[in-house]
């Protein structure tokens, strides 16, 4: 294992990326796979508002609608937004804690494989006939009477994404807890630290009731039990809860780590210490606890009875409380701070007033009694596209933007930034903003189709072209990114010249030991306050040593690719519901399961001690892993 | 450099405390097989404990047994533990609150 980089052709770097462990690498997959779901997840979205374009529109039939906005929610939430976050993660958390990587990289690259294999099978569903038909939420009364393997691409897909997220939510934690650099307390952790932090235990308490859930549908659909069937003595509405007690914390698992990036934004281009660090904490984690309280709201109309309704509808406006506090302290951070105008900035600017309106929503809908009016309208739909777009993504292509030169080394052009913004912004509001009064005239979500005069038709127009408008932005964003990379200017440490945390003391991007000696911790904001004292690198906590480092290895790809296989001999099994049952998919079955299994006992048989990279080499690498000497 | 006088009294002070700590061990294994033998007791005279007193009953004892495993057996209450406690702790506290609701709002 050679230590020294070297130029090197197509196929070394494809090897290069299939194996690697390294936190920066993973990051970069993270960000193309995510992005190459995203632009999947985009393509359905325009699909769907062209076929609301106009009233009785036959763009596409009723049956492919049904399986575009399951496909389109899916695909956004499990596939695009939470491997993004990963992808902004895994590039900076390890940096901004002074580590040389996650705890367990071999894990990390796991928990992409495993997200990346199991996207891939959700999305085979398109080339083989049946998508999934039964929504995001895929409610086990509805989602058991679906024909065709639909449902069952949704299940086994998810399954194995699923363990991916679980496996990379673990390895943050731990990674969060035991290696952080000396001096850097709890209390001094960057905020998208923090928040990485919490969405990571969010992810350890909320996956599993998931996978338990989507075990019983898989079961139902594929080896006739009966968990959800109501005539064979099942209940269906356990699946409502078990899917909202993990969906609730799910939002806040994407929205918490946004949060994160805006923090790190605004006080990095207000020039001023974050407002309020430790209430940013403690509301982070008051979010995280009240998220597992308030999970029935999704279910008000369900009938749980009005005391039940009662009590979430209290736990669900208490929540409004702690993000307010988050609201206040953004503003009071730009409050007196001497203001730069940036790509990122512009879009936190954004971010507020209109993650403000989707939390305004949030609330109405938190009051039972008017949930009853708003139950399965647009008025929904606005909401969560409010929070999701007007939160996350935004979060997203602010945080793509602000990191893009510590990932890639290069920076992204402001221009064309600027241009992305504007569109994507004025798109945005004009997509979901009448979405809200089409949602109160009583259009229903998940319709394929409206009539005509019935005031649905301007609302439904205005919306389709601001989606356009935001399908352009997204356009405009990656011929910036593709033309950045064809220029490539490299730049240097700290290309905002305002870096606070200690990422922006390394090289862009940073060599992939990071740090060549551990850094010393001092305070908040630690490289803010080593520029304040005119240090050009961060204080050392060691004398220069030997580094350990973990080797590359290919057996993450073939662990998930092993479940991969087993997904579809699982699905055409013999016993399952659709009755199109194969010969050959019991052996496929066993043949997958024995890749995977058998490809972690020789993990865990085989030592792999990792290398070193020896004290000299460090001290002749022109590198120089933050430290300033 | 470590004097020797030093490291002797720091090996009596750990051996000083791994006795007590064993004892305490040797305590609760003999409580556990206790509580293990009355919760077989209480169902085998099924006649002479009515089922709705022996179900709680022995739930009680085995709720007991899992905080005896945690403190005595997994050294949950010594120094470096907190992390993993508090997230042992929010787990039953998220698992806890789906079977209360379950058990009001579900199987009411």
């Amino acid at each position: 294992m050679s230590s020294i980089a070297e130029k090197r052709s197509v196929g070394a770097v494809l090897w290069e990326y299939l194996t690697t462990v390294d936190h920066k690498k993973i990051a970069h997959l993270y960000l193309f796979g995510g992005g190459f779901f995203f632009l999947l997840g985009g393509i359905e979205a325009l699909l769907i508002r062209i076929q609301l374009l106009k009233p009785q529109f036959g763009f596409m039939s009723e049956e492919t609608f049904n399986e575009m906005f399951t496909m389109h929610g899916t695909t956004m939430i499990f596939l695009a937004a939470m491997p993004l976050l990963f992808a902004l993660m895994n590039a900076v958390v390890p940096l901004q804690i002074g580590a040389r990587d996650v705890a367990f990289p071999f894990l990390n690259s796991l928990g992409f494989w495993l997200f990346f294999f199991g996207g891939v099978f959700l999305n085979l569903a398109w080339i083989f006939g049946d998508a999934p038909d039964a929504g995001w939420t895929s409610y086990a009364s509805l989602s058991l009477f679906s024909e065709g393997h639909g449902i069952d691409y949704y299940t086994l897909g998810l399954q194995i994404s699923g363990f991916g997220t679980l496996i990379s939510g673990i390895n943050f934690l731990v990674t969060i807890i035991n290696m952080r650099a000396p001096g850097m307390t709890f209390m001094r952790m960057p905020m998208l630290t923090w928040t990485t932090f919490i969405a990571s235990s969010l992810i350890l308490f909320a996956f599993p009731p998931l996978t338990a859930s989507i075990f019983f549908l898989m079961f139902d659909r594929l080896f006739t039990t009966n968990f959800f069937d109501v005539t064979a003595g099942g209940n269906t509405i356990i699946w409502e809860h078990f899917f909202w007690i993990f969906g609730h914390p799910e939002v806040y698992i994407l929205i918490l780590p946004s949060f994160g990036i805006f923090s790190e934004i605004i006080s990095t281009f207000s020039r001023k210490r974050l407002f309020g660090y430790s209430s940013m904490v403690f509301a982070t984690i008051l979010i995280g606890f009240l998220g597992f309280m308030v999970w029935a709201h999704h279910m008000f109309t369900t009938g749980l009875g009005n005391v039940a309704n009662a009590i979430f509808a209290v736990a669900t406006m208490a929540i409004a409380v702690p993000t307010g506090i988050k609201i206040f302290n953004w503003l009071l951070t730009m409050w007196g701070g001497s203001i730069k105008i940036t790509v990122p900035m512009l879009y936190a600017l954004g971010f507020i007033p209109s993650f403000v309106i989707g939390g305004v929503t949030g609330v109405m809908q938190g009051i039972a009694p008017l949930d009853y009016q708003l139950h399965d309208t647009y008025f929904i739909v606005a909401h969560f596209h409010y929070v999701i777009v007007g939160g996350v993504v935004f979060a997203l292509l602010a945080g793509a933007h602000f990191y893009w030169p510590k990932m890639f080394g290069t920076m992204l052009s402001e221009r064309l930034g600027y241009i992305t913004f504007v569109l994507f912004f004025i798109g945005f509001h004009l997509t979901f903003f009448i979405q809200h009064f089409l949602g109160l005239w009583g259009m229903p979500r998940r319709v394929a189709t409206f009539l005509s005069g019935q005031g649905l038709d301007m609302g439904n127009f205005i919306s389709s072209i601001g989606a356009f408008m935001m399908g352009i932005a997204i356009v405009i964003m990656l011929v910036n990114i593709v033309i950045t990379t064809v220029k490539n200017q490299k730049v240097g440490n700290d290309p905002w010249e305002d870096g606070r945390t200690m990422e922006w003391a390394l090289e862009s991007p940073p060599v992939y030991y990071n740090f060549k000696q551990t850094p010393f911790v001092r305070g908040i904001d630690t490289y803010w306050i080593e520029k304040m004292e005119g240090n050009k690198g961060l204080t050392p906590a060691e004398p220069l040593d030997d580094i350990h480092m973990p080797n590359n290895t290919i057996m993450p790809v073939i662990i998930s690719l092993g479940l991969f296989i087993a997904a579809f001999g699982m699905m055409y099994n013999p016993m399952n519901q659709v009755g199109d049952g194969k010969p050959w998919a019991i052996p496929v079955l066993i043949i997958g399961l024995c890749i995977t299994f058998g490809t972690m006992l020789i993990r865990s048989i085989k030592d792999d001690h990792g290398y070193h990279i020896p004290k000299e080499e460090l001290m002749n690498d022109k590198h120089k892993g933050g430290i300033a000497s | 450099m470590e004097n020797n006088s030093v490291h002797r009294t720091s090996v009596e002070y750990r051996r000083k405390k791994s006795a007590k700590e064993m004892r305490n061990q040797f305590l609760t294994f003999i409580l556990m097989i206790f509580f293990t033998v009355i919760s077989f007791v209480s169902v085998a005279y099924n006649d002479l404990f009515p089922s709705n007193f022996v179900a709680p009953f022995i739930l009680l004892l085995a709720g007991i047994q899992v905080i005896f495993q945690l403190y005595y057996f997994m050294h949950a209450s010594h120094k470096g533990h907190e992390m993993p406690m508090f997230f042992m702790y929010s787990g039953v506290f998220a698992a806890f609150l789906t079977i209360l609701a379950f058990l009001t709002i579900v199987w009411w």
